[in-house]
């Protein structure tokens, strides 16, 4: 199929989409249009809304409350998978007795840890951080572990009798293998940081899209609501945009830039 | 120590490798006696599965005899032998460099400078024909491209010995002549010991001073040990065709056939 023709499609189920909610709420078919609008609101209202919002100076702060939660979600749990994720591949012992332990906290829903987050790091940014930091971390644990454990043993016994120590091996072979793993789940990583961002703002919190969503909802504002989700879905979308950016500058020496779908 | 200035490149002495445990274990190969001379290339023929590679892991120190000696020109091996080059069958290029940085960063444990390796990389890719190829990566070049990438990487450290693991096995047939004639010429420059493990009969003696053939597996013993003397410099391809050529590799085909059958009868055994 040609892109041009693709294009139209993916267009075409996007309009086909909004024209059924239009005429389902515009006109009484299924129930009374007051009834329907309420629980539905129309496409007009909520794209007007969505025009009202991103031109008026409120938004933004709400916005570069998540950013800088989802940023700093994903910095410090990236950094802290990394850190463990080498720590326990370079050392067998400390992954074969903490491995139950590992296991148990990364099965555990993180959402229940949310109000217990709230109540160590109070209502600001930090616990909406702590929860990102959660989710974050064990993924990127996982990959780095995996990714350092399975450096291909040619390429290892080649870079060892090429004379490289164990600083070097580590530069040159672990490292570079690590990343590879933590890219490509990069956007798994991310999505999750954002996640983490916005939950921990709907549970609580005076700021961010999380608490916009949440305080629509309260005064059964679906408009608002709706609202606040489409500006969720752009921003999530330029994220993931900036993330794949990020992958393609860095990865250019694999194959076939791979684009997992997830996140 | 004293080491007398005519010591053997690579001395292997009733050498036995055992994998697993000293008892039920398996023994790959068994009193391997075998010196390289300096200068020397010495091809290692042998059917599959015979420890061909056993014997080269060993020369590196990346396998511990289980007994024997191994040295080194004339010193005990201990840890990894920095003294040699080793290429692999596989591809041992680290996939998230290009060629340049490959090469470059084999010069990294000498201490050389950034820029003073970068310049003698581009040298060296120049000699082994891949000029143009400087920036690409692993994956945008052919096998037989990536192989001289290899090449490259193992000579710029000038290693007093090289070995070689079935290093063109994974490539064509043409680009294994093309890639046989560049290596003669490169050795031909300063004549380094080679070990070169290979299960292809005539590559062996298109490019070698002698033979050693291996008996099958397991507990291998070197059961043939046969000059080539025929003249330098050859062409891998035109060489095939001399009469001497068939002389010889008549010669060593006689030993080596039993052992292929044998080798194979017993795969044959363990498939059953």
């Amino acid at each position: 199929m040609n892109r041009m023709k693709l294009v139209l499609l993916q267009v075409a189920v996007g309009l086909g989409f909004l024209l059924l909610w239009h005429v389902l709420t515009a006109y009484p078919i299924l129930a009374p249009t007051k009834q329907t609008q309420f629980f539905f609101s129309t496409p007009a209202d909520v794209l007007a809304r969505v025009w009202k919002e991103l031109t008026s100076t409120e938004i933004w702060g709400h916005l570069w409350i998540t950013l800088l939660e989802t940023v700093l979600a994903f910095a410090f749990g990236a950094g802290g998978g990394i850190l463990f994720g080498f720590l326990f591949a370079r050392r067998e012992l400390l992954a074969a007795v903490f491995d139950p332990y590992i296991k148990a906290a990364n099965a555990l829903p993180r959402v229940v840890l949310a109000p217990i987050f709230a109540l160590w790091f109070g209502l600001g940014i930090w616990s909406k951080v702590a929860l990102g930091f959660t989710l974050v971390f064990f993924i990127v644990f996982f990959n780095v572990y995996q990714g350092v454990r399975e450096v291909s043993p040619v390429v290892l016994a080649n870079a060892r009798m090429l004379g490289l120590n164990e600083r070097q091996l580590l530069r040159h072979v672990y490292w570079p293998a690590a990343l590879t793993w933590m890219f490509s789940s990069l956007h798994t990583s991310v999505g999750f940081a954002l996640v983490g961002a916005v939950v921990g703002e709907y549970l609580g919190s005076s700021a961010g899209l999380g608490y916009k969503i949440h305080e629509a909802e309260s005064v059964f504002d679906v408009t608002g609501v709706f609202a606040g989700m489409v500006i969720l879905s752009i921003f999530v979308i330029l994220i993931d945009a900036f993330v794949t950016m990020i992958e393609r500058r860095l990865l250019v020496w694999r194959p076939a830039p791979s684009t997992n779908g997830q996140g | 120590m004293l080491t007398s200035p005519i010591a053997p490149a690579v001395s292997l002495r009733n050498m036995a490798i055992t994998f697993g445990s000293k008892v039920g274990g398996y023994t790959a190969v068994q009193g391997i006696d075998l010196a390289a001379q300096p200068g020397e290339f010495i091809a290692i023929v042998g059917p599959t599965g015979c420890g061909k590679s056993t014997l080269l892991n060993a020369s590196a120190g990346l396998l511990k005899p289980s007994s024997g000696d191994v040295e080194i020109l004339g010193v005990p091996l201990q840890g990894l032998n920095g003294r040699a080059g080793y290429l692999f069958q596989q591809d041992a290029l680290m996939p998230w460099k290009t060629a340049l940085q490959n090469v470059a960063v084999a010069l990294e444990p000498k201490g050389t400078s950034h820029a003073d390796a970068e310049m003698k990389a581009r040298e060296w890719l120049r000699r082994v024909g891949l000029a143009a190829f400087v920036d690409r990566y692993p994956h945008m070049m052919s096998g037989g491209q990536r192989k001289r990438v290899a090449l490259a990487q193992m000579l710029i450290r000038d290693p007093e010995i090289l070995l070689m693991d079935e290093p063109f096995g994974p490539l064509d047939a043409q680009t294994r002549q093309i890639m046989g004639n560049l290596l003669l010429d490169l050795w031909a420059a300063d004549r380094k010991a080679v070990l070169f493990v290979t299960h292809d009969l005539e590559e062996a003696i298109a490019l070698s001073d002698r033979v050693v053939v291996m008996s099958a597996g397991p507990a291998a013993r070197i059961i043939g040990d046969f000059p080539v003397t025929l003249p330098r410099p050859r062409d891998i391809a035109e060489i095939r065709l001399e009469p001497a050529f068939h002389h010889i590799h008549k010669e060593i085909w006689a030993s080596l056939r039993v052992e292929v059958q044998k080798a194979y009868a017993q795969g044959e055994g363990a498939s059953a």
